[in-house]
């Protein structure tokens, strides 16, 4: 990455293919503040920025922000640079994004600014959580940043974005993640355990993928898990050894950003790509094939 | 969006409404966030009694109620208490419970049965919170509204 904003030395990141995505909360303490550096908060919880956050961070919300009030999608390259500018952010500045549930959600939105190309994007490893657990600062002031002028950049869906025909048409040609709760995947049910009922007609799970719940990746902290660790659950039990393709999935597309980011940025996966229409997309689609019960299942005859 | 509109609301119901629809777009959040802030603790006799409170899974966010009614015999007319429990770090959804609890809170049954399922619409935060976060309060009220008349009935 062409930035002047250093990478975190932390061990546990050098591990990592692409460990200069992680930083550290120590390291977010130490460079905070510094030009170049912008810190974003993207939480689940639409309030949780507003009663205290890092000195100096701005807050992208995920559904107010990120998604396209009017069509399933997420903002154009219009929408996206007014955003942008809107928090003071350039083109070429370094994003740490932090969140709240293990950085579920700014992983998502690190995803979606992926999308349109923003280069240098981090995640502080652990989140929101592991912030408050040390007893760090946090601050109900917002910061005042001055507008930038961000440039429009269309967003690229070919390379970091899979849609239900992708998915549909080469079934069995690459592996897929599915990263849902196993009560989902089984079919058992069509949500999250504790959540909200978000509609889709059948449940289980697309046929041929292997279920690797997102939270295998996290630690009890919030932290990802050491490559080794990453490697043993993803390359070697669910079976991805050297895919050069491989597409994951959930609900909506927010617990598999999180997935998204451990593949692709901490072992190294070329071509990972979210599908994000996700089960409330594919359990509802006419006459698109699921599997149910545990197994992965077979890719139905045509 | 002010009073022809809301008048089948409690009037304390229908004073919030109208506070979050005369405040600017951009300070709705803040204004969520003082009911949060100003949601009561639970009475000790609940906090150390958690099995006596319900969850409500329709929220993205652990939460638990119980209602009470003072001297449920007098049926309708009988005086409804709320009582929540929701983590700190689950200000949306406790700020959903403030604004309950300071709409309902000290109101007849009658009254209580009486608010239409689509409440949390009428906030004016559909665009600040988005429609799938205002589910889990649409949750919370139709599970008070169940409790209170299996409490009213049940004499």
């Amino acid at each position: 990455m062409s930035t002047s904003i250093p990478a975190d030395s932390t061990a546990k990141f050098a591990e990592y293919v692409h460990g200069e995505r992680l930083v550290s909360t120590d390291w977010v303490a130490e460079h905070a503040g510094e030009p170049g550096l912008v810190i974003v908060e993207s939480d689940e919880d639409v309030l949780l920025y507003e009663t205290g956050h890092i000195p100096g961070s701005v807050k992208i919300d995920w559904h107010t922000e990120l998604n396209d009030p009017v069509s399933r999608d997420y903002v154009d390259g219009a929408g996206f640079a007014e955003l942008m500018s809107k928090k003071g952010i350039s083109r070429d500045d370094t994003i740490v994004i932090y969140g709240d549930k293990s950085n579920w959600w700014a992983a998502y939105a690190m995803w979606v600014f992926s999308l349109f190309g923003h280069e240098d994007v981090r995640l502080m490893d652990g989140g929101r959580a592991k912030w408050q657990a040390e007893g760090r600062e946090l601050t109900t002031e917002k910061p005042k940043r001055e507008r930038t002028d961000y440039p429009v950049v269309e967003r690229d869906d070919s390379k970091l974005r899979a849609f239900l025909p992708d998915v549909r048409n080469q079934l069995g040609q690459f592996p897929l993640i599915d990263v849902r709760s196993p009560e989902e995947y089984t079919g058992e049910r069509t949500h999250m355990p504790n959540y909200p009922e978000e509609g889709a007609l059948r449940g289980g799970h697309i046929p041929t993928a292997q279920s690797v719940p997102w939270a295998k990746a996290a630690n009890e902290d919030g932290t990802f898990k050491s490559a080794a660790e990453l490697r043993e659950i993803y390359t070697e039990q669910a079976g991805l050894g050297t895919s050069d393709e491989v597409i994951a999935y959930c609900r909506i597309g927010e617990r598999s950003s999180h997935t998204w980011f451990v593949l692709q940025h901490l072992l190294g996966y070329e071509n990972v790509r979210n599908y994000d229409g996700s089960w409330t997309e594919w359990g509802n689609a006419v006459r698109v094939p699921i599997a149910v019960g545990a197994e992965p299942g077979e890719v139905p005859g045509r | 969006m002010t009073t022809d509109t809301n008048t089948d609301l409690p009037e304390t119901l229908r004073e919030i409404v109208e506070d979050f629809a005369e405040t600017d777009p951009g300070e709705r959040l803040e204004l969520l966030l003082e009911f949060s802030s100003e949601l009561p603790e639970l009475p000790e006799k609940y906090a150390e009694h958690p099995e006596l409170l319900e969850p409500v899974p329709e929220c993205q966010s652990p939460i638990f109620l119980v209602t009470e009614v003072d001297d449920p015999d007098q049926g309708k007319r009988a005086t409804v208490h709320l009582h929540f429990s929701a983590p700190p770090e689950a200000p949306t959804t406790r700020g959903f419970a403030g604004i309950l609890r300071e709409g309902l809170d000290g109101l007849t049954a009658e009254a209580v049965l009486s608010v239409p399922a689509d409440l949390p619409l009428r906030l004016s935060l559909t665009q600040a919170v988005s429609p799938l976060r205002l589910r889990g309060m649409s949750g919370m009220l139709s599970r008070i509204q169940r409790q209170v008349s299996e409490r009213i009935d049940s004499i």
